[in-house]
């Protein structure tokens, strides 16, 4: 279960801004694009193609179904473990901030974050652009302190003798937590699984629940 | 570069913002900021370079600003530095000098050749003899850098245990200023929630960073 805080006042939220605020960045925005544009630093085709791109083609829709695979096919989940890059171009997913991929295994003993803390890398190609939570300054600068109480706010509690791996990414190295797979799933398909398998437990933020 | 961005470690921003249905981009302009970033990385690149020109921001305005924001002073600072926008000409809009690129600006096919095949940040001719190995006991030096660098202030000078080697990737402290790629040995290094933290964390929880290898030395060294 997920708590959302989102009627919380909080400065530092993406959406925060009022609407002179955004007039003023959409002025600026738009001076830049014509400057761009003008000076031959960018094609107007290049930026639509990009916009088509990482808001149809990319999403935690790639990431589940790298999951639902792992959980029902044995020799891929060694594959992903492996060299999670190759396995993972099989589904065929792969490219810009996923080059170099490392699957990390959630367990009833051990459970893994992400998170990068000096900026917000994040793999793009598996789970698309990162949501306005995992960009933020709580998050970024809390999760690696007090995993437990980060992981509180997503309503997900664990036994203290679970080991908590939080997952800095500092590098060119992109983390993708597969989730433990829930009981009641046996008799569903990899199609079923995938849709069970949410953004956030890909993260490690919470866990998996059977429908 | 020590300034706020190194925040691991600090906890009093308040609760982690969570939205249902969250789209994508929050308004247009994030939109167009990010594809923006994407495209002119060609000129402005590399990555290393964009997020140095983020870390370099204002400790106020950064606070104060949204991610999409950043990323907007990261184009403003990085055209500026490489000769390609003025001051006047990002008040405007409109061009006043016109640096010569070197070549046309990517076109729809070529960005989207850039995200299927992505940057690999791995060589093969780099340093490839690795001085250390995994379950070896390292420090983290305490350099204190001026210019672009990414092991997090919360890791410098603690001591943790490298649990895999990665390679030989690119150097961001040299790539991100036009220094050369310097490739070295990449280690994912794992610290104890107690070395990071004191000795009041009772759970055994742990950080995994990756560390290159001149961030790091042995720890019977010092």
């Amino acid at each position: 279960m997920t708590t959302h805080n989102h009627d919380t006042p909080n400065p530092y939220h993406e959406s925060a801004r009022d609407d002179a605020e955004n007039k003023a960045l959409t002025e600026r925005v738009n001076k830049m694009e014509a400057l761009l544009l003008e000076k031959g630093l960018v094609s107007q085709d290049a930026l639509d193609k990009l916009t088509d791109i990482y808001e149809n083609d990319l999403g935690p829709m790639n990431g589940a179904n790298v999951v639902a695979r792992a959980w029902i096919d044995p020799d891929f989940k060694k594959r992903l473990f492996e060299n999670a890059t190759s396995a993972i171009a099989e589904l065929g997913y792969g490219g810009l901030q996923g080059e170099h991929m490392v699957a990390v295994e959630n367990t009833p003993e051990i459970h893994n974050i992400v998170v990068c803390t000096l900026c917000s890398c994040y793999p793009w190609p598996v789970l698309g652009l990162p949501p306005a939570w995992y960009k933020s300054f709580a998050y970024r600068s809390k999760v690696v302190i007090e995993p437990r109480k980060v992981l509180a706010e997503f309503g997900t509690t664990l036994a203290d003798d679970v080991e908590v791996r939080v997952w800095d990414s500092s590098a060119e190295i992109r983390y993708l937590v597969i989730p433990e797979r829930p009981e009641g799933t046996e008799n569903l398909s990899e199609s079923e699984l995938a849709a069970i398998v949410e953004r956030d437990s890909m993260i490690g933020v919470t866990k998996v629940s059977a429908p | 570069m020590n300034n706020i961005h190194d925040m691991g470690g600090m906890t009093q921003f308040g609760p982690i913002p969570q939205e249902t249905d969250e789209p994508v981009f929050h308004a247009d302009w994030e939109r167009k900021v990010f594809t923006m970033n994407i495209a002119t990385l060609a000129f402005l690149g590399p990555v290393d370079r964009a997020r140095h020109a983020v870390e370099r921001m204002d400790t106020k305005e950064y606070i104060n600003s949204g991610y999409y924001q950043r990323w907007l002073r990261g184009i403003e600072i990085m055209g500026k530095d490489l000769g390609y926008l003025s001051d006047e000409e990002i008040a405007t809009g409109k061009a006043i000098n016109h640096k010569e690129t070197p070549h046309p600006p990517p076109d729809a096919a070529m960005v989207e050749g850039l995200i299927r095949a992505g940057v690999p940040a791995t060589r093969e001719d780099g340093r490839l003899n690795p001085a250390y190995k995994v379950g070896d006991r390292v420090r983290v030096r305490n350099l204190e850098s001026k210019g672009h660098n990414r092991a997090t202030n919360y890791v410098k000078g603690k001591v943790g245990v490298i649990t895999h080697y990665n390679g030989s990737h690119v150097l961001p402290d040299s790539h991100a200023h036009d220094l050369g790629e310097n490739a070295q040995p990449l280690y994912t290094v794992r610290f104890e929630a107690k070395t990071l933290w004191g000795e009041n964390v009772e759970r055994k929880d742990c950080v995994y960073i990756d560390l290159w290898e001149d961030y790091l030395e042995s720890e019977s060294k010092g």
